[in-house]
């Protein structure tokens, strides 16, 4: 059997601050297979964007402190690489896209030499990305990663991709650059993509046509997703797979049919019944009460457990640990058998 | 049939193209011809994509706009033939409350001074004491389920839900029978935005308020709004009410934007990489 794509395992992250340690990671587990889109939801400071920015080391240490575990990249742990070592994997074998396609491309630059660059430096590593031979002098190897990247525009489905190459960020509409970072993502090839909130500065009908292409792109690519998003109704659109995130804690993970078909913890229907749909009456909105635990002194036990309406004493004695419920379906939770019952009955 | 609040009638806007060092813009279009009329008590939802007009038409009826052409009318006066004084006035009884609860409050007030400004701006209309403003500062809080004991406390101090409390509570001091609600959920989490939604319906039951509901979140609109307009490049593509609107959308666009909305559901081809 082959190692997974991704394999995150009991990762724990402190976070150093000016008053103490904040243990923002607890315990994270996640598996991403290629050809899977996993979205990990949940309310802001629960730790979505720092798990994907850790599979990216993307953050700095410090202020970040890895305390145990491992983040298995096909079988090689990213915690244990040099910064040096860990360049080369960006771009090339982890590509990410991040929220804001305004600040993540540079104005001075045009679109062509910022996709050029990403294409030359991922050949760099792997010759097969450009459609040139290994021995190729610089200019041929420009030439085909221009090449390459008016392909990759077109692709995404920017209208007379060759030409736009000239342009410059600022003659490009929000959902267009969104368009571009994605072509930045993919041009080199990745296997694993990371994408933060890829969605949330745009309108309802540019997302739905950039989750469209995210999804299209994981078959073209054969890549693992990890999607990371607030929003409840991308996962159910777009996703496979859903693992949803309370306080540093993966508290429910796993097929999308099951996880929103039928949610068996306290969180994850919280969440759920917190966004207004077809039926709900006015008024009738049922909201969750308080808000994220603050971490450096965080409640003891289950994390959740101060907001849950089903919480008992035995809550806070420990963090309950994932028990499966079905295909894949795992739920932290020690009242796992009577939310399930409530489910089904 | 019910009384009009809001009345615009054939509004549009005009921004003038520019001529300069870097080349002439064009003249742009803001608002088509827009009219609807809002009716007192209800909630009145406008929804369209960024740079469709939304805020145009929001600032216009604050007057903090011009419209080119067309007239709004507040309770019967029309906007544009108001002197400074009774444009003033009516302002007392118009209020907004806007999308990011983090820029909208001064970080350097206390939140008693936030909530109290409106009273000082509208002295003249309303007349209350020193006295008077701080127990109606608590009062409001009160109103928005927050505390006496959060007056003398800084914006910073508060979560983006709390905050939003916090405008909500400002808009109403100063007595407004319309409050313009701009995108007011949608810089927050799903948990708070559906606390500040049932604040939202609890105070228009209780004080009778009028609300223009400005968003681009179909499902919230859908909750909370009894008629609907949408807006496309300036012009009202169709409105109604909402429940016409989402059960038999009739234009293009509204099929177009309904069918984008990401609902919570299990989706129907749901064998992917299994």
């Amino acid at each position: 059997m082959t190692a997974p794509l991704l394999s995150i395992q009991n990762l724990h992250l402190k976070m150093s601050s000016f008053d103490g340690r904040a243990h923002v990671l607890n315990g994270i587990n996640l598996t991403v297979n290629r050809g899977e889109i996993w979205g990990l939801v949940g309310e802001s400071g629960c730790g979505k964007s720092l798990t994907g920015l850790s599979i990216s080391r993307l953050q700095p240490t410090p202020p970040a402190h890895y305390v145990a575990g491992e983040i298995l990249l096909e079988g090689q742990d990213l915690l244990k690489l040099s910064q040096a070592q860990m360049q080369r994997l960006r771009g090339k074998r982890i590509g990410m896209i991040f929220q804001d396609p305004t600040t993540n491309l540079n104005p001075a630059f045009r679109i062509g030499e910022q996709l050029v660059d990403v294409a030359l430096a991922a050949a760099e590593h792997d010759a097969g990305v450009l459609d040139c031979p290994p021995n190729a002098g610089r200019r041929a190897r420009r030439i085909a990663a221009r090449k390459l990247a008016g392909d990759m525009l077109a692709r995404v489905g920017i209208p007379n991709a060759q030409a736009r190459l000239d342009s410059y960020p600022h003659q490009f509409s929000g959902g267009m650059r969104q368009r571009v970072l994605i072509a930045m993502a993919l041009i080199g090839r990745p296997d694993l993509l990371i994408a933060d909130e890829p969605t949330t500065a745009l309108d309802v009908s540019v997302q739905a046509q950039i989750l469209e292409l995210i999804k299209n792109s994981v078959n073209d690519f054969d890549m693992g997703v990890v999607l990371i998003t607030h929003n409840l109704g991308v996962v159910a659109q777009t996703c496979s797979h859903v693992a949803v995130m309370y306080a540093g804690n993966i508290v429910e993970s796993g097929p999308v049919a099951a996880v929103i078909g039928s949610p068996v913890h306290p969180y994850t229907r919280a969440l759920m019944s917190a966004i207004p749909t077809r039926e709900t009456k006015r008024g009738m909105l049922r909201g969750l009460a308080g808000s994220v635990p603050n971490l450096i002194v965080p409640p003891p036990g289950c994390r959740f457990a101060p907001r849950c309406q089903f919480a008992l004493p035995a809550c806070t004695a420990a963090m309950p640990a994932a028990v499966p419920v079905g295909n894949d379906h795992a739920v932290a939770c020690i009242r796992v058998a009577e939310m399930e019952a409530l489910v089904h009955g | 049939m019910a009384e009009i609040m809001l009345e615009i009638d054939n509004v549009s806007k005009i921004y003038p193209g520019r001529r300069g060092i870097f080349g002439a813009s064009p003249e742009v279009h803001a608002l088509k011809n827009v009219s609807l009329s809002v009716r007192k008590g209800e909630s009145f939802g406008l929804v369209g994509e960024s740079g469709s007009g939304k805020t145009t038409l929001t600032r216009s009826i604050l007057h903090l706009e011009t419209p080119t052409s067309g007239s709004i009318r507040v309770q019967g006066q029309d906007l544009g033939k108001l002197s400074d004084v009774e444009l003033r006035r009516l302002r007392a009884r118009v209020q907004i409350v806007f999308q990011d609860p983090y820029a909208s409050l001064n970080p350097r007030m206390s939140v008693h001074d936030i909530v109290t400004e409106p009273l000082l701006i509208h002295h003249e209309t309303l007349g209350l004491t020193r006295k008077q403003r701080s127990d109606r500062a608590a009062e409001l809080l009160s109103l928005v389920g927050m505390g006496p004991q959060h007056l003398h406390r800084y914006p910073h101090e508060f979560s983006g839900g709390q905050r939003q409390r916090i405008c909500i509570a400002r808009a109403l001091a100063s007595g407004p029978e319309l409050l313009l609600l701009d995108e007011p959920t949608s810089a927050l989490d799903v948990s708070v935005q559906a606390q500040v939604l049932n604040l939202l319906c609890d105070l228009q039951d209780r004080l009778g308020l009028t609300y223009f509901f400005i968003s681009h979140d179909l499902a919230v609109v859908r909750y909370l709004c009894d008629r609907v307009a949408l807006i496309n490049r300036g012009e009202i593509v169709e409105q109604g009410d909402c429940s016409d609107i989402f059960d038999a959308p009739k234009s293009e666009y509204a099929r177009m934007l309904i069918g984008a909305m990401p609902e919570v559901k299990v989706p129907a081809n749901t064998g992917r990489g299994g």
